[in-house]
């Protein structure tokens, strides 16, 4: 894939914004959000989930009549830096006792639908 | 290739770090444990659990960065790339996008006999993903997740090479550094070393680049030549018949020498990255920066010009001896003991790389002493063992048992025959048994001489003095003519 | 009927130290009241199979031996918490036991080790006692969207007891809990807290570690005390709080003793009002009940001024964006590989993801993880989630200001007392303005607390809230504890469920 940006100030960068003028509510497609967060809806339920997160961007959409100029993003409430742990070995988990926790395993592994190779 | 396109690669090299745990937990980092034993909550994404950055991780990556020429960023983050695979337990990454651990840097490498530098854009710090099998059930895929979490830098060059030979250079010279400074083992069959290339063909310079096909699955580095050629080939030659390169995945399948197109996906990936909250913001000081530096060693390219200037070496044979620090070492130790340095060279990259590459072994797992070595090239010199002999029948004992090469030679009966007597009979019953031959040399055929001297080695089991033999022979036929 | 589950945590305190009760009386009065009261709450997830847990260290046997009370050398003894049992909200992990943050899709799922909130009560000697139920994942502000049915107000059963830590709230005012952990993302201990009548405190982020607590928003979430007085509360706080190698986001700074804040004099202290919280939205009974809070503190010597935090009018915009960005890659782990809910039926690895998740989460955890998803998606980044991280910036620094002024700031925990069950849930949008005084608070970081301050003429609890300077929740206690001895509205209790 291609490097991310590197940035030279303490700004954090995202991908580039379709739209940076654009008043209204962002164009916004369930079914392809959906599939990016893997989430099954039932058709029925589709339309109902669209217009009430359509409703929730209007209202937050509010937010583009700040002006952020200049103005650094907060991530961390607190200003902690360096934060390490040192290169010491601690005990594993018990994996067989873990998992009776899982829904599928095969000995030790965990077990999922066969995965294509995705190649053609 | 046809001289009118032009080619542009990039490399993006994940080296795993060789610190004893994972990156955010305490697991240790064992290769060939049984699956999921090197787990805990954290490395398993369990409900609850937090990452917490492991400071032998960070100072590795800090070492390969400065010793790759290239700078912290002023202020370092994290950052989750989001997707969804079964060997990914939280479903994100932790990886870093715009405030990468080391930006830019360079590297040398000698290409058609010129050096050239190739810059480096960025080095990061990330987790490796678990293992997914295919190859245990016919129904279903198994997830390993004992190397999720194990510390990666991806040092990404700029796509400044252009050709697989470049690459393949890059990537030893690259291996050099990284592993004479103690950041990794970049042992290839444990996957210490993995590479995604980049490559785009374009007619001319004035071109824009190409489109841009990314390679993966490249597991040596022989591999990455291979793949490159494979895919230049097949680009140029899509161009020629004025077909368009898509811009796509593709992977290397080793066995039939070729790339596979990975089917588009059907949504490209958005990855979603945002700042990592679960971890802060990290510095580095002036101080920490040159500490790092005074601490790091001789670099494989310093040590190159100083074995060519102290011991007289060609740059050539330099460059081979420095690209591993436990083969410098090596000469180093030999020739500390030993003025015959040229003999040195000529064992370690003829006959003791020939059993390594054959091997696939490093050469730290040989276990040679220097003292070994000097002594089997002292028979050799004295005269008591053929240097042939030494190289197939000694030196292949030596290694596999780790004992004194004059012993094996006795007890095996390999020393070298110098003897005239014993050889003036070996002569004798060679001309004896070819009178042909023999005839043959009589009449003016020189070269039939070699013919009974090999009779004479064979006969010998190499053990005669093939020069002393040469010279006795020569000297019993002339006087039958 | 004046139970031993009716005592506080530093009245049973009081109690073991003259050896008066013994913790199996304690247990089983709150088992029976659970038993009596919890059909009709549905405060409690699961009691049944929840074993109480409580080490025992070797130091144990010399309490008993220890006539007088006095403290003596053993650690547990000198712990005001030794055995006090406390509920534990279910998105909180504890070895042994089922952790499902009230969703399907975490059913079943047994932690497989303590968070370090949970270690710290155990090397305190407290009893962890019970799970409490909680919106889906602290996605919420009434509990109405757990998978295991709402939990009631005890006040009124018809009403809501607040969320997301609905069930904390609930069990601890209706007397089937002595005291609770809840946890705070936008005001999911305090408004709670407030709809029930009890003290909720969300402590400065980094204050306490938020190992083990399931993640909802990373940069948001603290886990938090919710106890029947402001005593309870800081010495809940002295036992959690704390620096923890596990969580990089914790803070490395010293935990006084917080009792030490208690009962002292609140003359000259400056609290500030912000206008903005006083606007269009706030009930009438409320904003009244807050009239009165004011002027008692008056009457104590605190000295009440108007501030402005003029970026608050975003801050739920700012919160809606922020929380479900995070929230949706916190919960993308859920993905039915290694535990969790699986749909069975599933023939491909992406259906198998789909469906599980799909199956697994309720409606109001798929509108986040949705909104969420798209906040950060390609094209929207900059336009959502990194505007929303610049003002929350500005929200943050809106309180630095204020704190250059004044020592707290009052406002209202919530805009009205307890709502309907039912009366909201249609209406995302709605729900989401329930926490418009209590989400500033988690943007900026800094402590806040709910205190007891009315009760509405349906006689519903009101709540008050102070908010203080990073690190400064001594100075939050100072001034609770010196309204809630001047007033009488801790002492309520709600009565008996009717059958």
């Amino acid at each position: 894939m291609t490097p991310p940006p590197i940035s030279n100030d303490s700004e954090a960068i995202g991908p580039p914004l379709a739209d940076e003028t654009g008043g209204g509510v962002s164009e916004f497609n369930l079914k392809h959000i959906a599939s990016l967060a893997r989430l099954h809806f039932e058709e029925k339920d589709l339309k109902v989930f669209e217009s009430q997160v359509a409703g929730i961007l209007k209202f937050v959409d509010e937010l583009r009549k700040v002006n952020v100029d200049g103005v650094e993003p907060t991530s961390h409430p607190l200003p902690l830096t360096n934060v390490f742990r040192e290169d010491e070995i601690k005990p594993s988990l018990n994996v067989e006792e873990f998992q009776k926790n899982s829904p599928q395993v095969r000995g030790r592994f965990f077990e999922v639908p066969k995965v294509i190779e995705d190649k053609s | 290739m046809n001289s009118k396109y032009l080619t542009t690669i990039g490399l993006e090299v994940h080296v795993q770090l060789n610190s004893k745990t994972k990156i955010f937990c305490g697991c240790e980092i064992r290769f060939g444990a049984p699956p999921n034993s090197q787990v805990c909550p954290v490395c398993l994404g369990l409900p609850g659990v937090l990452p917490v950055l492991n400071h032998q991780a960070f100072r590795l990556g800090l070492r390969a960065v400065l010793a790759l020429r290239g700078t912290p960023s002023k202020r370092i983050k994290f950052d989750r790339k989001n997707y969804y695979y079964p060997d990914l337990p939280k479903g994100y990454q932790i990886s870093q996008y715009d405030c990468p651990l080391g930006q830019g840097g360079a590297l040398e490498i000698e290409t058609e006999g010129r050096l050239k530098k190739i810059r480096l854009t960025r080095a990061h710090l990330e987790e490796d993903a678990g293992k997914l099998m295919h190859d245990i059930s016919a129904a279903a895929s198994h997830v390993d997740l004992n190397r999720a979490g194990t510390p990666l830098l991806e040092i990404v060059s700029e796509p400044e090479l252009e050709t697989p030979e470049e690459a393949y250079q890059y990537l030893t010279h690259l291996k050099a550094i990284i592993k004479s400074i103690g950041v990794s083992e970049c042992n290839m069959e444990k996957g210490h070393l993995r590479c995604d290339a980049n490559v785009s063909v374009r007619k001319n310079a004035s071109d824009l680049l190409g489109k841009k096909v990314e390679i993966k699955n490249l597991n040596s580095f022989k591999a990455v030549k291979a793949a490159l050629q494979y895919e230049i080939k097949r680009q140029t030659e899509a161009l020629e018949k004025g077909e368009a390169i898509p811009q796509e995945t593709r992977l290397w399948d080793d066995l039939k020498q070729k790339t596979l197109s990975m089917r588009s996906k059907e949504e490209a990936h958005d990855y979603r990255y945002f700042p990592e909250p679960d971890l802060v913001p990290f510095f580095v000081t002036q101080e920490e920066i040159d500490r790092e530096l005074a601490s790091l060693p001789e670099l494989p390219k310093e040590k190159a010009e100083r074995f060519a200037r102290d011991y007289g070496l060609t740059t050539y044979d330099a460059g081979l001896l420095t690209q591993s620090s436990g083969i410098a070492d090596f000469f180093e130790d030999c020739a500390s003991g030993f003025p015959g340095h040229k003999t040195i060279v000529n064992w370690v990259i003829g006959p003791i790389s020939a059993y390594l590459n054959e091997a696939s072994l490093e050469f730290e797992a040989l276990k040679l002493a220097p003292e070994t070595l000097i002594r089997l090239i002292k028979l050799v010199e004295s005269g008591q063992l053929s240097f042939q002999t030494a190289k197939e029948k000694v030196f292949p004992e030596v290694l596999k048992t780790h004992r004194d090469p004059e012993e094996v030679m006795k007890e095996k009966g390999l020393a070298q025959v110098s003897d005239e007597g014993a050889l003036d009979a070996w002569i004798a019953e060679a001309i004896q048994a070819h009178p042909k031959v023999v005839s043959d040399f009589k009449s003016g055929k020189e070269t039939a001489a070699m013919f009974l001297v090999g009779q004479v080695m064979k006969k010998s089991r190499g053990t005669a003095n093939p020069g002393k033999v040469q010279e006795l022979m020569k000297k019993k036929l002339k006087e039958l003519v | 009927m004046n139970s031993l589950a009716d005592k506080t945590a530093s009245e049973l305190s009081e109690l073991y130290k003259k050896n008066s009760c013994t913790q199996k009386e304690i247990l089983d009065s709150l088992t029976q009241a659970i038993h009596s009261k919890d059909g009709k709450l549905n405060a409690y997830v699961k009691f049944e199979q929840t074993r109480p847990i409580h080490r025992k260290p070797p130091a144990t046997k010399a309490r008993h031996q220890n006539i007088g009370g006095q403290a003596s050398a053993d650690g547990d003894l000198r712990s005001p918490l030794w055995g006090v049992p406390i509920a534990i909200k279910d998105n909180i992990c504890v070895e042994g036991q089922e952790a499902s943050c009230a969703s399907k899709i975490l059913q079943n799922y047994i932690a497989p080790y303590n968070a370090t909130v949970i270690e710290k009560l155990l090397d305190a000697g407290a009893v962890i006692f019970g799970r409490t139920n909680m919106d889906e994942f602290a996605f919420g502000s009434s509990c109405e969207t757990s998978f295991y049915g709402p939990a009631k107000n005890p006040w009124d059963l018809a009403r809501v007891p607040g969320g997301s830590s609905g069930g904390s709230a609930a069990s601890v005012a209706s007397r089937t809990a002595i005291a609770a952990l809840g946890s705070d993302t936008g005001g999911s201990i305090r408004q709670p807290a407030a709809l029930c009548g009890i003290v909720g405190l969300k402590p400065t982020y980094g204050r306490v570690s938020r190992y083990g607590l399931i993640a909802f928003a990373s940069s948001l979430d603290q886990i938090g005390p919710m106890t029947r007085d402001v005593r309870d509360s800081a010495l809940l706080l002295n036992v959690i709080a704390g620096y923890d190698p596990k969580d990089s986001t914790s803070a490395d700074v010293p935990v006084p003793d917080y009792t030490s804040f208690l009962g002292q004099s609140i003359k000259g202290m400056k609290i500030g009002m912000p206008k903005e919280y006083f606007k269009e939205g706030l009930s009438k009974e409320v904003g009244e009940a807050i009239k009165s809070a004011v002027k008692k503190l008056e009457g104590l010597g605190a000295v009440v001024s108007e501030v402005s935090l003029p970026h608050t009018e975003h801050a739920v915009n700012v919160y809606y964006i922020v929380a479900p960005s995070e929230a949706s890659s916190n919960l993308a782990r859920f993905d039915g590989v290694r535990f969790g809910y699986r749909n069975k039926s599933a023939q491909t690895l992406k259906e198998m993801y789909e469906k599980s998740r799909g199956d697994g989460f309720g409606a109001e955890a798929k509108r986040r993880i949705i909104l969420g998803t798209f906040a950060l998606s390609s094209g929207y980044y900059d336009a959502y989630y990194l505007k929303a991280m610049k003002v929350r910036t500005k929200i943050k620094s809106d309180f630095d200001e204020a704190f250059k002024k004044v020592d707290v700031l009052l406002t209202p925990t919530a805009p009205s007392p307890a709502f309907k069950i039912g009366e909201k849930t249609e209406d995302p949008l709605q729900m989401y303005l329930s926490d418009i005084y209590t989400i500033s608070a988690n943007l900026a970081g800094v402590p806040a607390i709910s205190i007891p301050c009315g009760f509405s003429k349906n006689n519903l609890p009101i709540g008050l809230q102070f908010l203080a300077k990073p690190f400064d929740e001594g100075t939050l206690f100072k001034v609770s504890h010196a309204f809630e001895q001047a007033t009488e509205f801790h002492k309520q209790k709600p009565e008996e469920p009717s059958s």
